[in-house]
């Protein structure tokens, strides 16, 4: 009993020190938020899978108005969409740098990801508008409705990640996200790439397929 | 979603700095161990579990009120003690209330207060938010209950069927109440169920394996990884029918082209996940119970956990048959039919385990065991009468009948809730070191029993004779009079048998002040939760226990000799930890779990009447997400205050403090 | 389940592990070119994509961009939220969900004839 005594002793005081911190006490290896991060974008699959499900559904039914595909503009439409996925290209690039140290380079990066988002959003707002102004209103039909509850939930998304990543800019230059913090920018990329990711199965889905 | 990290930060030159802030110069840190204060500002997974407990009994009362007037209105033909109106509000608050602030809450408790216990951690993997769950889901259950007093509740049934719920059919506020209401709900449980998931996957003690966790916390993990992926599901329903009400848009409305069988589909793929949300606990929690008063480990463990995994994974194959006499085409009848008939195979897996783990055992019926036969004999009725649903044919008749009222409630009722009353019995000791009286409580058992036969078992016939369901009252001579008034009659003996459990609690309170507390290990148990004393000390272990066997506890205590005969080895008070540990550092208190919850039923206010509330509660909760990203989890480089949570030993953290090499942790932003 | 468990090896592993957390060592030996090739590849496909808008595929349309989605979405979450490299675990409860919600979904639109 006695050695089994120490062995705990050891063992317990090591997993108090790092409770709920750390990924040297986690079963798996890995830290709590990154897979709570994982968990997350798990569950928003079926958020986004029955927005888009209610899309496709409605997408030809209109009493009145004109129907979205009526209206997309492909070509804004291919612009404002490979702005968002280069948006994921200097997301990644602001990992890199950050993991290696760059803490400069990894804000500069930071600040054009949240750029192509910002010009991402706001081609959304242009789209919406113009839609609006050629006749097809929130409410003017089913498939208008499904359209922009799916497209606007989809910025908004996109809209949450742009607070993140200008939150992440001012702590790094605060001075408070330093080169061992690189797994907090990792996670944020994370959402960010998943934003993305949806944003290519509308783009498909919703645009292109009709 | 917040991004707790607890690392402490280095600036790159290496240098160590000490950076002596206030978060955000508002609030104090909270340093209270004791009073309100200290309960509004915990992150304690026990202080929460019973704060879970107690919201949710509370909840109990309301729904249980509510069921009373239902059952009063019922009594006779042609009575006329609430009208259509109100009845319609009353029963639609009964099931939402027992279904979100009753069940899935209490389960909750049982779930905050021992997961990490018998995984052996110290806390769940995110405190704070753990905190935030609890208050969302209190302000959310509040705010749908406030309703009653704006116009009048919901009106559309628990699940809420379109166009029923369009405004042209509803027009009072009940129903954005509902949907607001479910999803600050919602939002609490997504938050606790992602925290669950990963506690369970990260923070098990050393040698606590997988295949070694107890059965209970098995069934939790089953259960929060079905609401990480069902909630979404019910979030799109509920923003969809909120967006109709409040913004005119058509989703669900057939005049606009609108199918209302999306509403259906949406509902109950959450809703039948959500049937094994409610079960599963219970579910886990007889399993800890027969065990302990059988003497004998539990039958079939890894059929136990395995059966578990397959309702879960099943659940989200048999939605449609809640929809077989919506017109859902020959196909999908067949295919929800037989999908539903094979759901209920490992269903009976787990209750020939339970008998197969009585058998041959050294029972002792105390109110626990009581109870946790009552699950498994009441829960068997139910499964049945759920078997004779999955025939179509058969079910095309039961549907809309007091049938099925029959049916859910055996299996909510008696499975469900005699579950969450065994862990009542079975773990108060641990939770606040005193039994429960067993007198008052087996005649509490006793008389909810009949109580419930008597309520729910005439609803069989009652249906079978083609009574249907939510109807405000019926006609004299139509044959139902007489098995309506027993049903009553047993409602009522619920009544009283609640009221004796609530005398239970309170005499044995009293009997036990000044009383030691009862030892860790009052039952004889298996697992980790009863290795340490009890009430259960803030920290939990004193020492985390490296864990070699499933039933690890048991394995400390006793052994085999030569013959294979179990024998005692240690006496549980050799084997079980002792008061008194230093130098332990938990998380801190804070303010802004509260605050940010706060702020969500203001938003819910404000899209029903004035965008000004929403104004107040945005401002509430960009506050709180600020104040929390910017708010160490630990402040153990403060040179003030330590004690703020650990009162046995303030010195203990500064001994760890001084291990740290750099100084102020920080928080992640939060989006 | 076949989580990966430290525990299963030995009890007390988790003392021996190195200064790196392990995800964020694997991602640092991913060059920045690689990103970038990735990035070259992805916007190759988005303009394959919107050419099949000026230019008559017939009934090969759908599959083309389904397939072309398909592999747009695999190589965002394999290199840049780094699944290739990372713990299965996490590989498995993305592609869980995903999953799930695939699934779930298709089986809806079947029960309202939406392929017909």
């Amino acid at each position: 009993m006695a050695d089994t005594a120490t062995h705990d002793v050891t063992l317990g005081e090591a997993f108090a020190a790092e409770v709920g911190s750390g990924h040297h006490a986690t079963n798996t290896g890995y830290t709590n938020e990154k897979l709570g991060m994982w968990v997350f974008l798990g569950s928003e699959c079926l958020l986004f899978g029955g927005l888009i499900t209610t899309y496709l559904l409605y997408q030809d039914r209109a009493v009145e108005g004109p129907l979205p595909k009526d209206l997309y503009d492909i070509p804004f439409t291919s612009v404002s969409s490979f702005v968002l996925l280069m948006s994921s290209l200097t997301m990644v690039l602001a990992v890199s740098s950050q993991v290696q140290g760059d803490l400069r380079r990894a804000r500069t990066w930071l600040v054009g990801t949240a750029l192509l988002g910002a010009t991402f959003i706001a081609g959304q707002v242009y789209e919406f508008t113009s839609f609006v102004k050629e006749g097809m209103g929130y409410t003017t039909n089913l498939a208008a409705s499904a359209f922009y509850t799916l497209t606007g939930f989809h910025g908004v998304h996109v809209t949450v990640g742009i607070i993140m990543l200008a939150s992440l800019v001012a702590l790094s230059a605060s001075g408070r996200l330093g080169q061992d913090r690189a797994e907090t920018v990792e996670i944020v990329g994370l959402y960010w790439h998943f934003v993305d990711v949806v944003w290519i199965l509308i783009f498909t889905i919703v645009y292109l397929i009709t | 979603m917040a991004l707790t990290e607890e690392r402490p930060l280095a600036l790159t030159t290496g240098d160590e700095v000490t950076v002596d802030h206030e978060p955000l110069g508002v609030f104090r840190r909270p340093t209270a161990t004791e009073g309100w204060r200290s309960w509004v500002t915990t992150v304690d997974h026990k202080k929460i579990g019973i704060m879970y407990g107690y919201a949710a009994f509370f909840f109990f009362l309301v729904g249980g009120l509510e069921a009373l007037v239902i059952r009063t209105q019922l009594a006779v033909p042609d009575n006329s003690v609430v009208s259509a109106e109100l009845y319609n509000q009353v029963y639609t608050m009964h099931g939402v209330t027992m279904v979100f602030l009753v069940i899935m809450p209490m389960a909750a408790a049982f779930a905050n207060y021992l997961l990490p216990l018998q995984i052996g951690a110290r806390d769940v993997a995110f405190p704070r938010m753990n905190a935030f769950s609890f208050w969302c889901f209190l302000f959310g259950g509040i705010f749908l209950n406030t309703s009653w007093f704006l116009g009048g509740a919901a009106d559309g049934g628990w699940f809420a069927y379109s166009p029923n719920t369009g405004v042209v059919f509803s027009p009072s506020h009940g129903l954005d109440f509902f949907t607001l209401g479910l999803l600050i709900t919602g939002i609490a449980s997504l938050v606790s169920s992602i925290n669950l998931t990963v506690t369970v996957l990260n923070m098990r003690a050393p040698g606590m394996t997988l295949m070694r966790m107890p059965v209970f916390t098995w069934m939790v993990l089953v259960v929060q990884v079905l609401l990480v992926f069902a909630l979404p599901v019910i979030t799109l329903a509920l923003i969809l029918l909120l967006f109709e009400r409040l913004y005119d848009a058509q989703f669900f409305n057939p005049e606009a082209g609108a199918d209302p069988l999306l509403w259906e589909n949406l509902f109950w793929i959450f809703g039948h996940p959500e049937v094994y949300i409610l079960i599963l606990p219970s579910f886990g929690i007889v399993s800890e119970v027969i065990p302990v008063f059988s003497r004998k480990p539990i039958f079939g463990y890894p059929f136990m956990v395995f059966s578990g995994i397959a309702i879960g994974f099943m659940g989200w194959g048999v939605w449609a048959h809640h929809m077989f006499a919506s017109g859902i085409g020959p196909i999908s009848v067949a295919a929800f039919s037989l999908s539903t008939m094979f759901i209920a195979v490992p269903t009976g897996v787990k209750i020939l385990n339970w008998l197969a783990t009585m058998w041959g055992g050294k029972l002792t019926f105390t109110t626990p065991m009581l109870f946790a036969v009552g699950l498994v004999a009441m829960f068997t009725v139910g499964g049945l009468s759920g078997v004779t649903h999955s025939v179509a044919p058969s079910d095309t008749q039961q549907t809309d009948t007091y049938y099925i009222v029959a049916h859910f409630h055996y299996v909510l009722f008696g499975g469900a809730l005699m579950g969450l009353f065994a862990g009542f019995y079975f773990w108060w000791p641990k939770v606040y070191g005193h039994f429960l009286g067993e007198r008052l409580g087996k005649a509490h058992f006793w008389l909810m029993l009949i109580g419930f036969n008597l309520t729910f078992g005439p609803m069989h016939i009652l249906g079978l004779q083609g009574m249907s369901r939510r109807i405000y009252t019926y006609d004299d001579g139509l044959g139902f009079n007489m098995w309506n008034f027993v049903s009553t009659v047993g409602a009522f003996l619920i009544a009283v048998s609640i009221l004796l459990f609530m005398a239970n609690v309170w005499t044995s309170r009293r009997k036990a002040k000044g009383q030691p507390a009862v030892g860790p290990d009052p039952w004889d148990s298996r697992s980790l939760e009863w290795m340490i004393p009890s009430p259960v000390p803030e920290y939990n272990f004193d020492e985390i226990p490296v864990v070699t066997s499933r039933d690890e506890f048991w394995t400390r205590k006793y052994g085999e000799d030569e013959n294979g005969k179990v024998v005692r080895l240690h006496s549980a008070d050799e084997v079980c930890q002792k008061p008194g540990a230093t130098g332990i550092h938990l998380p801190s208190p804070s303010y802004w779990p509260i605050v940010l919850s706060a702020g969500l039923p203001f938003i819910g206010y404000g899209l029903i009447y004035s965008l000004w509330w929403a104004a107040l509660g945005g401002v509430l909760v960009i506050a709180g997400i600020y104040g929390w990203a910017l708010e160490p989890a630990d402040d153990d480089e403060n040179p003030h205050g330590h004690d703020d949570h650990d009162d046995h030993d303030p010195s203990g953290d500064d001994a760890v403090a001084a291990d740290e090499p750099v100084d102020v942790p920080e928080e992640a932003p939060v989006g | 389940m076949s989580v990966t468990d430290r525990n299963d090896a030995e009890v007390g592993a988790t003392d021996e592990e190195s200064e790196t957390p392990p995800d964020i060592e694997a991602i640092s030996h991913v060059s920045d070119w690689k990103y970038i090739q990735i990035a070259i590849i992805l916007a190759v496909i988005t303009a394959a994509e919107v050419a099949t808008y000026y230019i008559d595929t017939g009934p090969l349309e759908v599959p083309l961009l389904i397939a072309m989605m398909i592999a747009k979405f695999v190589l965002v979450i394999m290199w840049f939220m780094h699944l290739k490299f990372d713990s299965p675990l996490f590989t498995r409860t993305f592609v869980a969900g995903l999953a799930m919600a695939v699934v779930v979904y298709i089986a809806v639109l079947s029960m309202f004839e939406f392929w017909a």
